[in-house]
């Protein structure tokens, strides 16, 4: 089923046509508004009649994550302040967090926008929906729970953790539909072994996963141990939270909902907008939001483009599986490391030289396993194991301290860390592969 | 007494002790002591050799990670009771033991150990007081 046909399988004439409008009216809404973003455009030139039409947004200018920090709390509303009913933030490992605040306009969008998700992956009246993601400042919970509402779903509001009443849960209420990371529902699936439970004798039939990186290996692994069909989904706080696009019966890339979040594929070292099809950094309009709209938002998120009719029967366009990131953020069990911070981390650290690579691997649990393997300086080698093991634990505190995740760290020869001529592989994500 | 030892770091990966002993044979390094401690992640090998400053640079050399400790060897008579008496000299009067290792096959009736303490000096003059100053025939 389709939740909202009109707009999802709409003739892409009259769907440019509203984006277009909508635009427009962001624009000059933003301008008057947003000092930010008046300042941006007076100092590229650029004016609000600039754009005529859909391919004048290439004049304006891009908003990045940096701006959204600088502006921290309130720079980029766009509405009244008491027009304001809910306010997400994303989890900053790397100083200030970043703001989506919603008027009852967005909370109603982000509403919509996840019921359609929730459809494109089966869900429709009478579904259970076993809601796993997080809820509170996250996004993840609570945009699901509005979703799974609008179409009138029974949901559960489990959240993330305690997996034997997860799955006391999903027999005794009969869930239909779980939401959850990828690498969680594995977990879950091993754990429902240990119970005695078989997955086959459950009511599961999709999974929606999402929030971090998985790979088509995993897709098979988590259908066949978990007995359901398993959707990807995508989403930040910064459009809105999970609700952009989702992946449909095809699973074949996942449907952008493009009448509100305005989709480009750039060049991430030129900014020239890419035709569809080509590889590229993910860019992001809120066409329709009123609290915290943004223009031009740069994911660094790396997929591409599809565009045309879907054997779902919907034509919103596609997005690939994400790729990669243009900067080489890594997700570690929910939260945003730069190899960068590792890199500065070691750096203060005497005992060890700023040498390492970072592997990352479902552990055994299939929870993120991460292990950084560190150069030991000469100098600090000793014949005492305690005091190789002090090193090895200063590391671990620094990094969980500054991080906000628990590394395994392995101590390992100086120089054994390949270097190569141009970038080191500082990362090995076995997670993707 | 004060001999040094040589310890090399070892990343725990199939291959590598026997990589590190083929070296030391191939420059005819004889080795008198050999342990390993060893933890999850790695492993530190300790070695007692008779010319350690030649055993350091070729390890070194080789592209590992070694360094020279002071220990103290202590020369044993070979029957029961012999190592708790050095133990219990040590335990009397403060000297904390890091760890301790024996040699391999002493010549004669000698049970020969290594020790590592906390203090060098102090443990030094100890095992010399008590009769302990043989020096070591490596
Ligand atoms: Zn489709």
């Amino acid at each position: 089923m389709i939740w909202n046909a009109v707009r999802e399988s709409e003739a892409p004439e009259k769907r440019r046509t509203r984006q277009l409008a909508d635009l427009k009216d962001l624009v000059a809404r933003l301008y008057n508004r947003v000092p930010f973003y008046r300042g941006r455009f007076d100092s590229q030139g650029v004016k609000p009649t600039d754009i005529r039409n859909l391919e004048d947004i290439s004049r304006i200018p891009f908003t990045t994550k940096d701006d959204l920090r600088e502006t921290y709390p309130y720079g980029l509303l766009a509405a009244d302040e008491e027009d304001i009913v809910e306010v997400h933030t994303s989890s900053g490992t790397t100083g200030t967090p970043v703001v989506d605040a919603y008027t009852r306009n967005d909370m109603d969008i982000w509403a919509e926008v996840m019921a359609r998700c929730l459809m494109m992956a089966g869900a429709e009246k009478g579904d259970v929906v076993q809601n796993g993601y997080g809820y509170g400042m996250f996004t993840g919970g609570l945009g699901v729970h509005y979703g799974a509402h609008a179409i009138g779903c029974n949901t559960i509001p489990v959240g993330g953790g305690n997996t034997e009443r997860q799955l006391q849960l999903m027999r005794d209420f009969e869930s239909t539909i779980i939401t959850c990371t990828p690498s969680y529902s594995l977990y879950m699936a091993e754990v429902a072994k240990d119970m005695g439970l078989n997955m086959a004798d459950l009511k599961l039939k999709s999974g929606i996963f999402g929030a971090e990186p998985w790979s088509d290996n995993m897709r098979r692994e988590i259908e066949d141990k978990m007995c359901l069909k398993a959707y990807d989904i995508y989403g930040l706080t910064e459009i809105i939270g999970p609700g952009v696009s989702n992946e449909c019966s095809e699973q074949n890339g996942l449907h952008i909902n493009e009448d509100h979040f305005y989709p480009e594929i750039i060049d991430p070292e030129t900014g020239e907008v890419l035709p569809d099809g080509e590889k590229g950094e993910l860019v992001f309009t809120t066409l329709t939001k009123t609290g915290t709209p943004i223009l031009r938002y740069r994911t660094r998120d790396i997929t591409w483009l599809e565009r045309g009719e879907c054997g779902c029967g919907r034509n919103l366009v596609r997005m690939h599986r994400l790729l990669g990131r243009t900067d080489d953020m890594l997700i570690i069990r929910g939260v945003n490391v730069f190899p960068s911070q590792i890199e500065n981390i070691l750096m203060e650290i005497e005992e060890t030289q700023p040498h390492y690579q970072i592997i990352i691997d479902r552990g055994q649990s299939h929870l993120d396993d991460v292990e950084l393997l560190v150069e030991v300086e000469p100098k600090f080698f000793s014949d005492e194991t305690k005091e190789l093991e002090r090193i090895s634990r200063k590391i671990a505190a620094a990094m969980k301290n500054k991080l906000g995740v628990n590394l395994h760290i392995r101590l390992v020869e100086p120089k054994s860390i390949e270097r190569s001529m141009g970038k080191a592989k500082r990362v090995i994500d076995k997670r993707i592969t | 007494m004060k001999v040094i030892q040589i310890s090399v770091f070892m990343e725990n990966k199939n291959g590598r002790l026997a990589e590190i002993t083929r070296l030391l044979a191939s420059k005819n390094v004889s080795l008198r002591a050999v342990t390993i401690a060893d933890t999850a992640d790695f492993g530190i090998l300790r070695l007692i050799v008779k010319d350690p400053d030649y055993a350091r640079d070729v390890l070194l050399e080789a592209g590992f990670t070694a360094k020279e400790t002071d220990v103290l060897a202590v020369a044993m008579d070979d029957e029961p009771g012999a190592l708790a008496e050095v133990m219990e000299l040590f335990e009397k009067n403060q000297v904390n033991i890091e760890y301790l290792y024996s040699i391999l096959a002493g010549k004669g009736n000698k049970a020969d150990v290594v020790f590592k303490v906390e203090d060098l000096e102090r443990g030094q003059s100890l095992l010399k007081q008590n009769g302990y100053d043989k020096p070591l025939d490596l």
